[in-house]
């Protein structure tokens, strides 16, 4: 990826966060929603498409930052900005212990590993009711003040997630381009021939797992900022499995295909059901099943996701 | 004669523990040599220079490098050490950039030396000077050889593995492969390669080490062995061409 092909995107980013100025209060909280699920889902392109460890636990990891966020903001006081570096911390911290089983296992194993921490950590959720409040969850999590400034309207959280999630980006743009990048490739594509070169595959795979997990541990910041209640249903495991679909949809190991991922299976469908337009309210009924073909036959004839369709097009053109 | 650099006390290896596949091996190594290696398929040659490598840990026995036991020690301590290794087959990592390759293997210099290292070793390698920006998988198999020998010596390694070089390379660039070997021997780097190739390499190699079932079977001067008439017969079971002359 070099950077001019990058500008396209950014526009592109930029011209939807513009539309934040004309669109009622729901639309734009929707927007701030997609933002913080693009923070778990860059995450985990990191994790799942430049490293190729497997995860469907991306979900969990959301939830910790937002029960951290959500217990540090009402219970104990905290100010946001204090609780993000912690959120950050801990879930960097269990997302090194959750890479400990991918040292040995790889694949659908793995997957079946990462599920089950998520399982785990719902029910922590659910059934710790001392602390997380059970199913009743925690509600009156306040928004964050900027110099003093409140970012109490959808509006100002949305341009705050929104620049947040710019930061983010530009952090694991850097990283993916610094030697890190190139070791997690070489992780991905073989894991025997990077270590023949000296790469410390140990590492590498731990902190592929460790930096995806607290990319997720901000963004449950953010989420429980927003949505200003928490309770566990939205970090179930099938929240892992949306995210992965979403990485992988858009084009596992490049940079923007989780933000196309998370478009096409988060915005879209949300904004068609959002809709007053009968032509549109009708699509959203089929809009499920469409989506359900559109995936199959992506898998099949496009495994690389949506954004491998430019290189196949290009790869069409010199005749190869 | 040289000193040996390296050298294989009584090794016992294998890949799972019922099965034995280095079995007592002792040979050794010499520095500034081209030692070669040979024998018939699933001898263990390979494994020798995986052990080497810390790839697999001896059962038993001792690995030395310079003398100093490295049994079992990690690949990244040993090329630390001065010990590269170019495994068998295709080691490129096909989806990245050459430069992005080369970049690879010196992920263990400090960051300030890469630049220059880099440089370096391309002067060496016109054709892959070349091609710099093109993604790995893209290069012939002649110039992916190339580039894993370069990448392998960015870190100025003292002793080369290198396992069958010539798979896959026309006989011109066998020879080049075995001619940049040589220069690179006697510049003082040791080399340790098996090869198939016999005849060919015998030509560039000081040594030659034949290992059957695990076990070291000759050890003599290449210049003498090139020199026997029944080389092929002698050992190296079904799998040598017939002399061509
Ligand atoms: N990764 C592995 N796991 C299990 N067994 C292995 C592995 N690699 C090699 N072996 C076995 O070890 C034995 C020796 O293999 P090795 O690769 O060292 O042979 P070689 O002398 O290099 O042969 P070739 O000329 O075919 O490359 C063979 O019987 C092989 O089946
Ligand atoms: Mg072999």
């Amino acid at each position: 990826m070099t950077v001019r092909s990058t500008w396209p995107w950014l526009v592109g980013m930029l011209v939807v966060a513009c539309t934040s100025f004309f669109l009622k209060r729901s639309d734009i909280y929707l927007l701030s929603l997609c933002s913080v699920y693009l923070m778990a889902t860059y995450g985990l392109n990191l994790t799942v498409g430049y490293a190729g460890q497997m995860s469907l636990g991306q979900a969990a990891f959301l939830g910790i930052g937002a029960y951290i966020g959500a217990i540090l903001m009402t219970k104990a006081g905290w100010p946001f900005w204090c609780v993000l570096p912690v959120a950050a911390i801990v879930c960097f911290v269990v997302g090194l212990v959750i890479g400990f089983p991918a040292l040995r296992v790889q694949h659908h194993y793995l997957a079946f590993a990462t599920l089950g921490f998520n399982v785990l950590v719902f029910l922590a959720l659910r059934n710790e009711e001392w602390l997380t409040g059970g199913t009743f969850g925690i509600a009156n999590i306040p928004r964050p003040t900027l110099f003093g400034y409140p970012l109490d309207t959808e509006f100002r959280f949305f341009w705050l997630t929104f620049a947040s999630l710019g930061v983010l980006m530009t952090l694991l743009w850097l990283l993916l381009r610094s030697p890190w990048g190139r070791a997690f490739a070489a992780l991905r594509d073989n894991p025997i021939r990077a270590e023949s070169l000296g790469v410390n595959i140990t590492a590498y795979t731990l902190f592929a797992f460790a930096i995806g997990a607290a990319a997720a541990g901000i963004g449950g910041v953010y989420y429980a900022s927003l949505v200003q209640f928490v309770e566990p249903g939205p970090f179930h495991f099938s929240t892992s499995l949306m995210m992965l679909l979403a990485v992988i949809v858009g084009g596992a190991g490049r940079f923007f295909g989780p933000l196309l991922g998370t478009v096409v299976i988060i915005l879209l469908p949300e904004l068609l059901r959002a809709s007053t337009v009968p032509a549109l309210q009708f699509m959203q009924k089929w809009y499920l099943v469409a989506f359900g073909v559109a995936v199959v036959l992506l898998m099949v004839w496009l495994p690389g996701g949506l954004l491998s369709l430019g290189d196949r097009w290009r790869r069409g053109r010199v005749g190869q | 004669m040289a000193a040996p650099i390296i050298a294989f006390d009584k090794v016992v290896a294998g890949y799972t523990p019922s099965l034995t596949i280095l079995n007592e091996t002792t040979l050794d190594a010499r520095a500034g040599e081209i030692t070669l290696l040979i024998g018939p398929n699933g001898a263990g040659k390979s494994t020798v220079l995986k052990t080497l490598f810390g790839l697999l840990t001896p059962r038993s026995g001792e690995v030395r490098f310079e003398s100093q036991r490295i049994n079992g020690m990690d690949p990244r301590d040993l090329l630390g050490r001065g010990i590269a290794f170019v495994p068998q087959g295709r080691n490129l990592f096909g989806s990245l950039s050459v430069r992005h390759n080369l970049e690879l293997g010196g992920i263990t210099l400090p960051r300030g030396e890469l630049t220059a290292r880099i440089d370096e070793v391309l002067a060496r390698f016109p054709r892959i000077r070349e091609r710099i920006d093109n993604q790995a998988s893209t290069l012939s198999g002649g110039e992916q050889k190339q580039l894993e020998v370069g990448r392998a010596l960015l870190l100025r390694p003292r002793v080369i593995l290198i396992d069958e070089p010539s798979i896959g390379l026309s006989p011109k660039l066998v020879q080049d492969v075995m001619a940049l070997l040589r220069a690179l021997a006697d510049g003082g780097t040791t080399v340790l390669m098996v090869e198939q190739n016999v005849r060919t390499a015998l030509k560039y190699s000081n040594r030659a080490l034949v290992l059957e079932m695990g076990r070291l079977a000759l050890d003599r001067p290449a210049g003498e062995l090139l020199d026997e008439p029944d080389l092929n017969r002698l050992f190296l079971g079904g799998h040598a061409r017939p002399a061509a002359g």
